[in-house]
């Protein structure tokens, strides 16, 4: 009997909120600074000094500890946690052990190619934590030490740890997403890897299943992930290894302890990491600098109806409300909250959800990516599109030339009105367009033969023509008194 | 609770303390003596007791978000036993990018 | 009187009304301080340039009518834990022989704003760790009333300085009675305040949850101006009290009706030193005679304090001074180069050790002293995974017994008082191997650390060899009007504090 193997997948993600200044002291958090330009004694950890707490930071904290649909304890204290690292000058990062300031909360994902079935990923914890240094080895430069910057030492991090809910790579990938997402909507954090606001460590094993047993592998760490892609990338690829080791050791959770695996992603596979000094006993005691946090229900009340439309309401929101399929609504919410704002104020002034989204997802959005600018900087008012969009929906031009318009109006800062009129943009009356029409069937027997005869689609020809004798000429129109005068419909004048 | 030269060898670890041998003798039979005479507070019934970490009930001391100026790297590098101008050095930490 | 047997409160008032100018009263004790300090040792460092220089505007300020500080052209001296910026500060340890703060501490800071003459930095045990002094890195200090004993510690510098007459006012911490014991073994005030009352950002921690920063002096009087200079709240220090700051100096003179005061029998009855009793009791005598109705006060835990103060302190110590690695400022040991052609040495024992560790494990070992040492083993070992909770968890309940003693205590008495330790200074080298049995000296102050309240030393008494012998006063948490009015009126009626070791 052949055996299958399931994949058990718990995240740990660090999150840097985006205060200003550092948890524990006032210097500034801004990414890119030459090394050691943003330290000050307290972070250095100089003899003497003391930590207070960054109100905006735990606020941050708070907020996203609500949104994660964890209970908030009333009481909440700050451990140190003891080690010793070049990175970590005062040999104790701050941290919380015991008494975390937010835990057993949720969060739901989904698939829209339903490739797994919307569940709820379970959030253990959430707590504050100041983060350390960097550490840097130039091998090339051969040299036998590290270079040690203290930039980053002190910066807040919320450190959220899930349960291990998720089942396969993709619904890791899924979690991040959405958490991503949700912190975004949030505006706790820039949540960018590249610049290392928000890390993910994994852990992950396989339960194996051979007839009526079921074997579970031990648990192994995997750490070094820089994206979302090579999270999913490492963790396909750690539960295949698992169980190929599996196969050729038969080796239990319990029989070895937990291993910690970096994923090199230019190779694509998982690498033991070297063994730490001794096993960590972080002698776990409360930071006596600190006091502790006293959160009341009523503050958590108050940042619970402060949050915001979060987005799993703001997409079901956007569905029953306008009209938008599911995936269209992802699209949207997925593109964070300003363009979800926008396309709001466009399908509310054109009174059309269907056909705002349609536009903001086909011309906004393509401009958007091709340019690479944001919603905050492109230079079209959601009132204007809407103003388009109205004279689209009521005939006045058609998609296609509506296009044009669209573009003139960003690229030379026009206004409809402007824009039409540049354009030379003017809805033809009725009387001519019938006249025109008249021309044209009478200039084109061969099309009107292929009418008769049944193809009716040889029409569109005639509105090629009409759209070169005259471009406002509205194609839809045209091919309706084009089709009727050629059947002879009494119905026209 | 005695304490034995063992656990005192791995506590200095710990603590990243070289303990030469005839040190760790010492050190350890003035642990001992130190440790029992401690264990005098097992005397006592604390179950009901809720342990004093502060001597204040203070409690949601925070400072406002506002940036202030840094150190400039000079000051803070001045008292770096090894650096380069830019960073603090030390002996190779194997596992760094 | 000559200008230094003068109290602080009266030079001060001399400087005012332009009787005295800064130039001369400072002159006077650096001359004092070159005549004594070869023999007394009470200073890490004298700043007689930056002394003179300080007291040079301060009587320039004075003559311009300029706003001068409250303390304006007194000298202090202050304990070489405490941060100066651009100075060394030293911790008496090798491990920050040349450490110079970019930052000073809130009370160095305080002491400038107040235009007062910090004349130098004084010796003490290595990061306040030890009762003696002889922790020191640099050299012991010694008694002033017998060179050949300690003056206690860990402000043993700051105590003999001012026994000694070389500044008027010093600045020393307290953690387990770091300022009180020496006080009582140099004949000086000494004061402790409630946790919280001083601001800790910029005093080297030893126990974070312990320590705090405290005044001496000659006088009780003095230590009040002093006190109310160096107290109040302070935003960078998280555990710093937003509760305003009396006018401690006018209030102590005010009158004190009704005081009642507490004894421990307890206290009495282990190994006290007889000239030690003689001199307490004959103190509560006065008391009574001053009309303070003097009673006897249960403190049922006493007996378990040292051993929680030597659970607690070494645990926060341990964590505290991890900091010192030799990477980011201090000592750092380097590997001794190759010999030419020949392999460099494998170190024992743990030759399979990463550099970074022996880095880390021979820059401790070398940059701290064995008392240091000692205090960061026991505080690991009882952090350490399994004995969290029968040793820091157990201590900090018991720690809550012991304060809930006080709180008890003061609701029928106003003070309690007691020797400050149980018997006069000890000769040098006398302690120093037992480290058991220098622990044990601290008895009688640790209860207050671990209580958070306030402590009081001052002169009571002389041994029969003549060594000064100190009263211990406590009041209950942000009780120090009381404490400081109580000990003035005891200085009101004796004269021990104005005697002077005959140096």
């Amino acid at each position: 009997m052949s055996p299958t193997f399931v994949t058990v997948i718990g995240l740990e993600v660090h999150v840097q909120l985006a205060t200003r200044s550092k948890l524990f002291c006032r210097c500034s958090t801004r990414f890119g600074a030459s090394p050691n330009t943003q330290t000050c004694p307290v972070c250095i950890g100089m003899p003497g000094v003391l930590p207070v707490m960054n109100g905006e930071a735990f606020h941050l904290a708070l907020r996203t500890a609500v949104a994660l649909n964890c209970s908030i304890p009333e009481f909440t204290k700050w451990d140190r946690k003891q080690y010793y690292y070049p990175d970590l000058p005062k040999g104790y990062q701050i941290s919380q052990y015991d008494l975390p300031m937010s835990e057993n909360g949720y969060l739901e994902i989904s698939d829209p190619k339903e490739r797994f079935e919307t569940k709820r990923v379970g959030v253990r914890r959430a707590h504050l934590e100041e983060d350390a240094g960097k550490s840097m080895h130039d091998d090339a430069q051969g040299t036998a030490e590290s270079r040690i910057d203290l930039n980053r030492t002190g910066t807040p991090l919320l450190e959220i740890v899930s349960e291990p809910d998720m089942r396969s790579a993709l619904e890791a990938k899924t979690f991040l997403t959405e958490l991503k997402l949700l912190l975004t909507y949030l505006g706790v954090s820039d949540c960018n890897m590249q610049e290392g606001s928000l890390r993910v460590d994994a852990n992950v094993n396989i339960h194996v299943t051979t007839g009526r047993d079921v074997a579970a592998t031990p648990i192994v760490e995997v750490k070094n992930m820089n994206s979302f892609r090579a999270v999913e990338r490492a963790l396909a690829f750690e539960a295949g290894r698992q169980f190929e080791h599996w196969r050729q050791t038969g080796q239990r959770l319990g029989d070895v302890p937990k291993q910690t695996r970096g994923w090199d992603d230019a190779s694509g596979v998982t690498r033991p990491q070297r063994h730490k000094e001794e096993s960590s006993d972080y002698r776990y005691f409360p930071d006596p600098d600190l006091v502790p946090v006293k959160v009341p229900p009523d503050r958590v009340e108050r940042v619970r109806s402060e949050l915001g439309e979060l987005p799993a309401a703001l997409r079901q929101r956007l569905v029953q409300h306008y009209g938008l399929s599911s995936y269209d609504s992802d699209v949207l919410v997925n593109q964070g909250r300003p363009l979800a704002t926008y396309f709001q104020q466009v399908a509310d002034r054109c009174g059309d959800g269907k056909l705002a989204s349609n536009w903001i997802q086909q011309d906004v959005l393509r401009r958007l990516n091709a340019e690479g600018v944001s919603i905050h900087t492109l230079a079209l008012r959601p009132e204007d599109l809407a103003e388009l969009l109205r004279r689209v929906k009521a005939g006045d031009v058609d998609t296609t030339r509506g296009r044009e318009v669209l573009d003139a109006m960003i690229a030379q800062r026009w206004s409809v009105d402007e824009a039409f009129s540049e354009l030379g943009i003017e809805s033809l009356d009725e009387q001519q367009l019938v006249a025109l029409c008249r021309e044209l069937v009478d200039a084109n027997p061969k099309i009107v033969e292929d009418v008769r005869s049944g193809k009716i689609k040889a029409a569109g020809a005639l509105i090629g023509q009409a759209r070169q004798r005259s471009p406002n000429a509205n194609p839809s129109r045209v091919r309706q008194i084009c089709l009727a005068l050629i059947t002879g419909d009494a119905s026209l004048p | 609770m005695g304490i034995t030269k063992d656990q005192v060898r791995k506590v200095a670890l710990l603590a990243r303390l070289e303990l030469p041998d005839e040190q760790l003798e010492v050190m350890t039979g003035q642990l001992a003596e130190i440790v029992t005479y401690i264990d005098l507070l097992s005397e006592l019934d604390t179950d009901r007791v809720e342990p004093m970490a502060h001597a204040m009930d203070l409690a949601n001391v925070f400072a406002e978000d506002d940036v202030e100026p840094s150190l400039d790297r000079d000051q803070a590098l001045a008292n770096a036993p090894r650096h380069d101008g830019q960073c603090y050095l030390v002996p190779a930490v194997l596992g760094d990018s | 009187m000559t200008l230094l047997e003068l109290t602080a409160t009266e030079q001060l008032r001399q400087l005012e009304a332009g009787e005295l100018t800064a130039a001369e009263l400072t002159r006077a004790y650096l001359e004092r301080i070159a005549r004594v300090e070869p023999q007394v040792q009470a200073f890490t460092r004298v700043n007689a340039d930056a002394a003179r220089q300080q007291a040079a505007l301060v009587d320039r300020r004075r003559r311009q009518g300029d706003r001068v500080g409250r303390l304006a052209g007194l000298p202090v001296a202050v304990k070489d834990v405490l941060c100066t910026q651009g100075a060394p500060t030293t911790c008496a340890s090798r491990m920050l022989a040349d450490f110079r703060p970019p930052y000073d501490a809130t009370v160095i800071a305080r002491l400038r704003a107040a235009d007062a003459i910090l004349i130098g930095k004084t010796n003490m045990d290595e990061f306040a760790m030890g009762g003696s002094t002889e922790n020191s890195a640099l050299h012991p200090t010694r008694n002033p009333w017998d060179l050949t004993r300690s003056p206690g510690g860990s402000s043993g510098g700051a105590a003999a300085c001012v026994a000694a007459g070389m500044a008027p006012l010093s600045v020393g911490s307290d953690t387990g009675g770091s300022i009180r014991q020496p006080a009582g073994l140099c004949g000086v005030v000494g004061l402790k305040p409630t946790y919280g009352r001083v601001s800790r950002f910029g005093l080297v921690a030893f126990a974070s949850s312990l320590d705090q920063v405290g005044p001496m002096a000659r006088s009780v009087e003095d230590a009040a101006l002093l006190l109310e200079t160096l107290a109040g709240h302070d935003s960078r220090d998280s555990t710093s009290a937003n509760v305003p700051v009396p006018a401690y100096h006018r209030s102590v003179r005010e009158p004190l009706n009704g005081l009642r005061v507490g004894i421990v029998p307890e206290h009495f009855a282990q190994g006290l030193d007889a000239d030690v009793e003689q001199a307490i009791r004959e103190a509560l005598r006065v008391y009574e005679s001053l009309g303070a109705d003097v009673r006897e006060v249960k403190l049922p835990h006493a007996r378990y304090a040292v051993a929680t103060y030597y659970v607690i302190a070494p645990c926060e110590a341990s964590s505290n001074l991890a900091r010192y690695d030799g990477v980011h400022y201090g000592y750092r040991w380097s590997p001794p180069p190759a010999p030419v052609g020949g392999e460099p040495v494998p170190s024992p024992p743990d030759a399979d050790e990463s550099d970074l560790v022996r880095l880390y494990r021979r820059t401790r070992a070398e940059g701290f002293g064995m008392e240091v040492k000692r205090r960061i083993m026991l505080g690991t070992y009882a952090l350490s995974a399994g004995y969290y909770d029968a040793y820091y968890l157990k201590a900090l309940k018991v720690r809550r017994l012991i304060r809930q003693d006080f709180d008890d205590v003061f609701r029928d008495v106003d003070l309690v008082a007691s020797p400050v330790t149980a018997a006069p200074a000890f000769e040098l080298g006398e302690m120093v191997h037992d480290p058991l049995k220098m622990y044990l000296i601290d008895l009688y102050t640790v209860s207050a650390n671990l209580a958070g309240i306030p402590g009081i030393s001052m002169p009571c008494g002389f041994s029969s060899s003549g060594l000064p012998i100190g009263l211990q006063l406590l009041a209950p948490s942000f009780g120090e009007e009381i404490l400081l009015r109580g000990a003035y009126r005891f200085q009101q009626v004796t004269d021990w504090h104005r005697r002077s070791p005959s140096l």
